[in-house]
């Protein structure tokens, strides 16, 4: 049963919108499935490796912008971004790579940060490329309705889904957690670990740049603020993964169901809208001292804190 | 060179000088919490940013110059800082999670609340504090009426700095000539040799984070007269102080001092010949270069010239 | 016939020597004791062998080719493995998976590491524990786990760093069948350790480091009865 339940879960989403879902809804699933995406290219990092990014705004907005620009500048369809934005981010987090996988622990964190930081500064400044923060504007959209949308996201999930299954299940999986674990001892092992590091830095930035050339084409609409944000991406991506449980299947896809529901009850209440982050910011510490390894990784703690499950001595 | 590109030149770098200074006290700060406690303390912008509306407030409503504001702020984010550290970070730092950067997760956490608060309490509007002697400055022609060129010093900037160094001064006395400061130190080089010698490891985490948390309270109140306040400005002296700690070597005063005087002779140098656009890409190409190329930053290269080699 | 030859090498940080101008070979299929008072250069001599440390002056030849300046998982594909001080399994999966994820090195797929894993775990007396999370097992157990990973990469040489450090008497012996196991696979070890009696009855030969710098090369039975060793250790005795 338990084989069959993420082909179960994708026959559920599949169906979904047959059932004639609100384009409010519709909205808020299209969110959802794009910040899974999202938490399990950041969890194959930063989960399974345990080289935690503070930094992964950077390959969105890459990704974002390469849809954005190749209509901008081309007049191309920006859904040629999608498969382009994998050229680009790869070369892009090679690049970055270099530069930042020799660090380790939080000294990697906050390279990553200013990594960021640094692509959104310079897409800021450099407008002949990017229109600075005047943004790119798709002027027609591709649908009016909703559904194309939804099972196109829908299929890059699935896609990332099992290509993560396969990877962690196989020797780049264990190579990967034997380096979180102890990356010297894995190095006196034989493995390779600058290179296993970059590989799976390449595959989580590809991953995470095509859902930002999505963005791009769902949105209509992309500055330097968005597409960069510290905060409301990178920060929200390790939350989604911390929430839900890092280095595991469901944490990322159960994080994006809590983080995008929490902020969709907060923008719909007037006097809690100006407070979203606080109360982010509260959640975030909570989960941090109480539920280290998210919902699905501290389970059976939350059942104990709910008194569910078998009642221990 | 012309005069006048002297003059430039001089002016830029007595800007920087001057920044550099308080510069330092942020990253002072920063270093001591990053070398005692081994914590990355991304909140460390918003603590200053409490401090500055402190300051703020304080004038605002019963007109106390920003500078004795030091003496209120300083000690309230002194016990701002024991508090996070005795309730949030010391449980954080006994959790067994796969991830050990929770602590600066953790931080994040801390600062995000800390600045939507502000947002919320104090609307994003920016804010100034108009001290009388906002504008007022020393000319060199005043001292020397045939200078070749004309070179000036703000008022504001010259007292900040001066403060921030007897600061300094103060702080290097405790942390090398009394019991306590020197307790902190030993934690900071080796934790099981301070405990086995009987020093109250918890106590000088608690003593750390408070005084890292007072003396960037302190250096925000320096600010105050010279900068404009707002709820988000902690990120870039978050980045600031961070880039100082690392340029200076992790845990050492004189590393924070240096590497803020650099700091901030490269940032006025930037906004003078670049832009100033540009400054926040230049502090983090530092800090990059800063962790690749020298990761034990200024205090190690003294520490080379030291031992001879 | 010397499979791995340490010729004068030192080892500088800053400006303090941790190593200095040490040489000897470890023969094809013996076991090499290396002790010496804390502090000596022993670990600091693994990391040099083992390519965590490039050696400021000398160098390590193994097979006959130099290695020192290689990277640790270039000199471990060539045939040494090496244990930690610090026990760190990879904590939250199984004994098997912690060998199978060595295994890979060799291994052509994951059913191979898997067979290569389940054979090892057999060798080091852990078969039975395979499906316990590494994170409850016992320390005894732990350092086993451990030279099983260094095992299961099929080295020639293996680097034991304190594996009997803190085993209670039972465990000891347990674990000196498995060296002695492996001596008999032809596999040539050197091991770094403090416990007199264990070093001095499996070592074909033992080298003394005192202070970074080699005081005496030989039997058992000589560095027994050699008098600067007694004063090393004497002398660590006296001071402490």
């Amino acid at each position: 049963m338990k084989n069959f339940l993420p082909l179960i879960i994708l026959a559920v989403l599949a169906l979904a919108p047959l059932l004639g879902l609100s384009s409010y809804l519709m909205h808020i699933l299209i969110i959802f499935i794009m910040w899974s995406v999202i938490g399990m290219a950041w969890n194959l990092l930063g989960g399974y490796c345990g080289q935690v990014s503070f930094g992964h705004a950077a390959f969105f907005g890459v990704g974002a912008y390469t849809a954005g620009m190749l209509y901008h500048h081309f007049g191309a369809s920006p859904w040629w971004g999608l498969p382009l934005s994998v050229l680009a981010v790869a070369l892009v987090s090679l690049v970055i790579g270099f530069i930042v996988l020799r660090l380790r622990g939080p000294y990697f964190a906050l390279a990553t940060l200013s990594m960021g930081e640094v692509l959104r500064v310079a897409s800021e400044n450099l407008v002949g490329f990017t229109q600075g923060d005047l943004g790119i504007l798709i002027q027609q959209r591709t649908w009016v309705d909703k559904m194309p949308y939804y099972y196109i996201i829908l299929a890059i999930a699935a896609v990332t889904f099992f290509l993560v299954k396969k990877v962690i299940e196989s020797k780049l999986g264990y190579y990967f957690v034997a380096i979180r674990e102890d990356q010297d001892a894995a190095e006196s092992l034989g493995i390779n670990t600058t290179f296993y590091k970059t590989v799976a830095l390449c595959l989580s930035a590809v991953l995470t740049g095509v859902a930002g050339a999505f963005y791009t084409n769902y949105m209509g609409y992309i500055d330097p603020k968005i597409a960069f944000a510290l905060h409301d991406i990178s920060i929200v991506t390790i939350m989604v993964v911390m929430v839900g449980g890092v280095a595991t299947f469901w944490g990322p896809v159960v994080g994006a169901v809590i983080m995008v529901l929490l902020a969709e009850v907060v923008r719909s209440i007037p006097q809690l809208g100006a407070a979203h982050q606080t109360l982010f910011g509260v959640l975030l510490i909570v989960i941090i001292i109480f539920l280290p390894n998210g919902i699905t990784g501290d389970f059976g703690k939350l059942k104990k804190l709910f008194k569910l499950g078998r009642a221990s001595s | 060179m012309s005069a006048a590109q002297v003059e430039v030149l001089l002016q830029t770098l007595i800007a920087g000088l001057l920044l550099g200074g308080l510069y330092a006290l942020i990253g002072i700060g920063m270093t001591i919490i990053m070398g005692v406690m081994k914590i990355i303390n991304l909140a460390h912008g918003e603590l200053m940013m409490v401090a500055m509306y402190i300051a703020y407030w304080l004038f605002a409503l019963f007109h106390i110059d920003p500078y004795l504001s030091v003496f209120v702020a300083a000690p309230v984010l002194f016990l701002l800082g024991v508090g996070l550290q005795k309730f949030l970070i010391t449980p954080v730092l006994k959790v067994d999670s796969i991830l050990p950067e929770n602590q600066v997760i953790l931080t994040v956490g801390i600062g995000m609340v800390l600045a939507n608060m502000a947002t919320l309490f104090f609307k994003s509007d920016y804010r100034s504090v108009p001290v009388d002697y906002a504008s007022k400055a020393f000319y060199l022609t005043d001292y020397w009426k045939d200078a070749p060129i004309e070179l000036s010093l703000s008022f504001p900037w010259s007292v900040s700095f001066l403060i921030a160094l007897i600061i300094t001064a103060l702080l290097w006395f405790f942390l090398t000539k009394t019991d306590t400061g020197k307790s902190v130190r030993a934690t900071a080089q080796d934790l099981h040799a301070a405990l086995l010698m009987g020093v109250n490891v918890n106590r000088m985490r608690m003593l750390s984070f408070g005084l890292g948390a007072g003396l960037v309270g302190a250096a925000g109140c320096l600010f105050i007269p010279i900068y404009y306040l707002y709820p988000a400005l902690g990120g870039q002296f978050t980045l600031i102080a961070f880039v100082i700690t690392i340029l200076g070597g992790l845990g050492s005063t004189v590393g924070a001092i240096i590497g803020g005087l650099i700091l901030g002779i490269f940032e006025s140098m930037t906004a003078t010949y670049m832009g100033m656009g540009w400054a926040p890409v230049g502090r983090f190409v530092i800090f990059v270069a800063a962790l690749i190329f020298l990761p034990g930053g200024v205090a190690s290269l003294l520490r080379k010239k030291r031992l001879g080699r | 016939m010397s499979l791995l030859e340490v010729n004068n090498v030192s080892m500088f940080f800053g400006g303090l020597a941790a190593i200095n101008g040490v040489s000897f070979s470890v023969n094809k299929g013996e076991i090499l004791g290396l002790i010496g008072p804390n502090g000596a250069g022993k670990t600091t001599l693994f990391n040099v062998a083992n390519g965590f440390y490039q050696p400021s002056k000398g160098e390590v030849i193994f097979r006959g080719e130099r290695i020192s300046g290689l990277k640790p998982h270039q000199i471990c594909r060539r045939g040494i493995a090496r244990t930690f001080q610090v026990v760190k399994p990879l904590q939250r999966m199984t004994v098997l998976d912690n060998v199978i994820a060595s295994a890979f090195l060799r291994a052509k797929s994951k059913a191979q590491a898997e067979a290569v894993a389940i054979e090892t775990l057999k060798f080091t007396a852990l078969y039975d524990d395979r499906m316990v999370i590494s994170k409850g097992l016992p320390l005894g157990k732990r350092k086993r786990l451990e030279i099983a990973r260094a095992l299961a990469t099929n080295p020639e040489m293996l680097l034991l760093d304190e594996s009997f450090a803190g085993l209670n008497p039972s465990e000891l012996n347990e674990s000196i069948e498995i060296i002695k196991k492996i001596k008999e696979k032809g596999i040539t070890i050197m091991i770094i350790e403090h416990h007199m009696k264990v070093i001095m009855s499996i070592s074909d030969r033992i080298v003394v480091l005192n202070y970074g710098e080699k005081i005496a090369e030989g039997t058992p039975h000589e560095i027994g009865n050699n008098p600067l060793v007694i004063e090393a250790y004497l002398g660590e005795a006296q001071h402490a």
